[in-house]
């Protein structure tokens, strides 16, 4: 195994483990964590790639960078919907949102 | 020549689009003078091509003017020919066509719908000259199709009338039936000789087989069965009466019904070619006739009787094909179409004067408050009993002359009885309306008044070639001027040579003392003493119910045909409609109702459930992609 397949492994394990706790967890807060999870894994395994292909360097960090800012938006808007539905329902188990039933 | 002849059904199709667009916007004031200059026009023009052909040497004008229609092999011309048969219809058409436009000013004044009826009035000259113009069968067609829609546009024209939009549908209907026998005519026709343009056909018509030429014969029979109202599709003609009188002098009586006539006569090469089709074309018209004039003896309404009368004499001219004088029955058309169109504007003018009173038991007298319209219908019924020396006498006497020469002597002495009864019948409607007492209400005989100059000119000047066409050219029988001009179409003819002192002369004799004797029953029945028609049918109610009855033709109808196509409409409207079709439809409804509720269960609500699947998709999408399609 060279260097980068290490990171790229800890970036997978990550990535499934947020993967795990999105679709099992039924708490909200915990399913918006696990989503941080799997961004988090993905920002890992950019910022490995772009240490190691020479050729990528600034363009790996840039899109960290992103990631990192888009996250921050996400949580913010996703927190507010939380509290927001939890106005609503007095919950924040998602198997309780059920509107979308058909 | 070939732009005059182009333009004569031109000419009425730009009066028809100008007068229905502008008749009433620009027009509005006289909405009628664009159609009457668009068949005057018309009018002139034909008779510099009747002249024309009249003087040239070889007197066919063939030409086409472009493809209408091709597809594959099948190649349709639009085409004119011009021969002498074609002049004597063309004369005909044009000339009652023009005064039925004059004698509608009059007769039409203060409807509202006067601008649609000079419309339309064009439309049909358009369509009818197309018939006679064409040079094939397709386009003869055309006309066929359309002087039916006019026939229908015109006798419904009152169409707030119920009785009057029954009967233009009903003749609509009829003539269905009639085209249908023409269209398989034509396809046998295009199958059997790859053509419908009349020479190709006619040219090749020795060398198939006679049976299909039969076929073909009968079938376009049957065409012209249900134009020219023959027996058993004649049951529209006289419904047709509920349009406006104009109408049925110019379509039902003098033009359109005579199309099956000109038809069967124009398939002369083809037509004469099967002894059957000519035994079928005579036992029918000579049937119709004597049926027609046996119901005409007892109608009451004015019309209906020249109505049965035209159904007659367009029975009288079929027998005359089938026996074989073909040049008889063109002259009997001729001579026809003058003095029934001539009779049927005179009784317009009667019915006029009356306050639309059609019934002739409330007529009578007419004579001294009527005289123009009296000495013009008075020229009408003799021409068309037949007396000499007027136009019917000698048409006539040339068809019972050839039925006896062709030895058909049952349907020669059937047309003396027929011409007996007609005799009887016009004189009847003559004596009833002209002469003894008016029997109409005080009020009606008050306003009675001789009709307008538009009206009685236009009948007087019928009454003169109903009067002497045929000493002009009939004279002498079997060998005038119609014989000579019409020899190119019908070649080889038999003609015998007629003896004024021989077997010729002793038929004419005969056959006048039939009318005359004719002429003096009904004036005993009628004027001498009034009272014996009521006794002698109250000898034979029967006979007399079935007559005034028309023969039950139409409870027949009603029985065999229009109930059970009504039964089966509406068992097809209550069973198959609401049983078998809303069935089908709303099972499939259901079905897939069913089907969406089985899948609604996988529409979880959770959005966990969701992300689920789409990892799931990915997962097999990125296995599929990797290892099965093989990247």
């Amino acid at each position: 195994m060279s260097a980068v397949d290490w990171y790229l492994t800890l970036a997978t394990g990550l990535f499934c483990i947020g993967a795990y706790g999105v679709l099992a967890r039924r708490n909200v807060i915990l399913i918006i964590m696990s989503l941080e999870l799997m961004l988090n894994a993905v920002n890992i395994a950019l910022a490995a790639f772009a240490n190691f292909m020479p050729g990528a360097a600034g363009r790996g960090t840039f899109f960290v960078l992103f990631i990192i800012t888009l996250a921050a938006a996400e949580v913010t808007v996703g927190l507010a919907i939380v509290v927001a539905n939890y106005r609503n329902h007095r919950s924040v188990q998602a198997n309780e949102f059920s509107e979308m039933k058909g | 020549m070939h732009v005059l002849i182009t333009l004569i059904p031109l000419l009425p199709l730009a009066g028809f689009i100008v007068t229905l667009v502008f008749g009433r916007g620009l027009l509005a004031r006289r909405p009628e003078i664009v159609s009457l200059a668009a068949v005057t026009a018309s009018w002139v023009l034909s008779m510099i091509v009747v002249v024309h052909v009249f003087g040239a040497h070889d007197k066919t004008i063939d030409f086409n003017l472009f493809t209408w229609i091709s597809a594959g092999s099948f190649h349709v011309q639009w085409g004119y020919l011009v021969d002498s048969l074609t002049a004597v219809m063309l004369i005909v058409v044009s000339t009652i066509g023009m005064l039925v436009h004059y004698y509608s000013i009059g007769y039409m004044r203060g409807d509202g719908g006067y601008y649609r009826f000079f419309a339309y009035l064009n439309l049909f000259m358009f369509m009818m000259f197309m018939l006679i113009l064409a040079n094939n069968y397709l386009l003869v067609f055309l006309g066929w199709e359309g002087v039916g829609l006019c026939s229908y546009l015109l006798i419904s024209f009152w169409f707030h009338k119920k009785s009057a939009s029954q009967a233009g549908k009903k003749a609509f209907l009829v003539n269905r039936v009639g085209d249908w026998g023409f269209m398989l005519g034509m396809f046998l026709m295009f199958v059997t000789f790859g053509s419908l343009q009349f020479g190709k056909v006619f040219a090749k018509v020795p060398f198939v087989s006679p049976g299909i030429v039969t076929w073909i014969s009968l079938l376009l029979f049957v065409g012209a069965v249900g134009k020219s109202a023959q027996f058993p599709l004649h049951v529209w003609l006289p419904d047709a009466m509920e349009g406006p009188t104009p109408v049925s002098a110019l379509i039902h009586a003098a033009t359109m019904v005579n199309a099956g006539v000109y038809m069967i006569a124009r398939s002369y090469p083809l037509v004469s070619h099967s002894h059957t089709a000519m035994l079928v074309v005579m036992i029918v018209g000579t049937f119709t006739a004597i049926y027609a004039a046996c119901i005409a003896l007892t109608q009451n309404d004015i019309k209906k009787v020249i109505a049965y009368s035209t159904i007659s004499s367009l029975g009288f001219m079929f027998m005359a094909l089938g026996a074989g004088a073909w040049v008889a029955a063109i002259f009997y058309l001729f001579a026809h179409g003058f003095f029934k169109g001539l009779l049927f504007l005179g009784s317009g003018s009667v019915i006029h004067s009356m306050s639309d009173e059609q019934d002739m038991r409330l007529m009578g007298g007419l004579r001294k408050k009527l005289p123009l319209t009296f000495w013009a219908m008075l020229i009408g019924a003799l021409a068309n009993v037949g007396l000499f020396p007027f136009a019917g006498f000698w048409a006539k006497d040339e068809i019972l002359g050839g039925d006896f020469a062709a030895h058909y002597y049952l349907v020669w002495v059937v047309g003396l009885v027929t011409a007996f009864i007609t005799a009887v019948f016009m004189f009847r409607l003559m004596f009833l309306t002209f002469w003894g007492e008016n029997r109409a209400s005080a009020d009606v005989q008050h306003h009675i008044h001789e009709s307008a100059r538009t009206m009685t000119v236009p009948l007087v000047i019928l009454a003169i070639p109903a009067a002497l066409l045929g000493l002009v050219v009939g004279l002498p029988p079997d060998g005038g001027f119609m014989h000579h001009f019409l020899s190119p179409v019908f070649y080889n003819v038999e003609q015998e040579h007629f003896a004024w002192a021989g077997r010729g002369g002793a038929l004419l004799l005969v056959s006048l003392v039939i009318v005359v004797a004719g002429i003096y029953t009904a004036y005993v029945a009628y004027l001498r003493r009034p009272e014996l028609p009521a006794r002698a049918a109250a000898r034979v109610p029967w006979a007399y119910q079935a007559s005034q009855r028309k023969f039950y033709m139409d409870e027949f109808y009603d029985v065999a045909v229009i109930r059970p196509v009504m039964g089966f409409a509406l068992w097809l409207a209550d069973v198959v409609d609401t049983k078998v079709i809303d069935g089908a439809v709303n099972g499939l409804a259901r079905g897939w109702d069913g089907f969406g509720r089985r899948l609604r269960p996988l529409q979880t609500g959770r959005a966990q459930s969701y992300a689920f699947a789409t990892f799931a998709g990915l997962f097999v999408l990125i296995i599929l992609i990797r290892y099965i399609w093989g990247a």
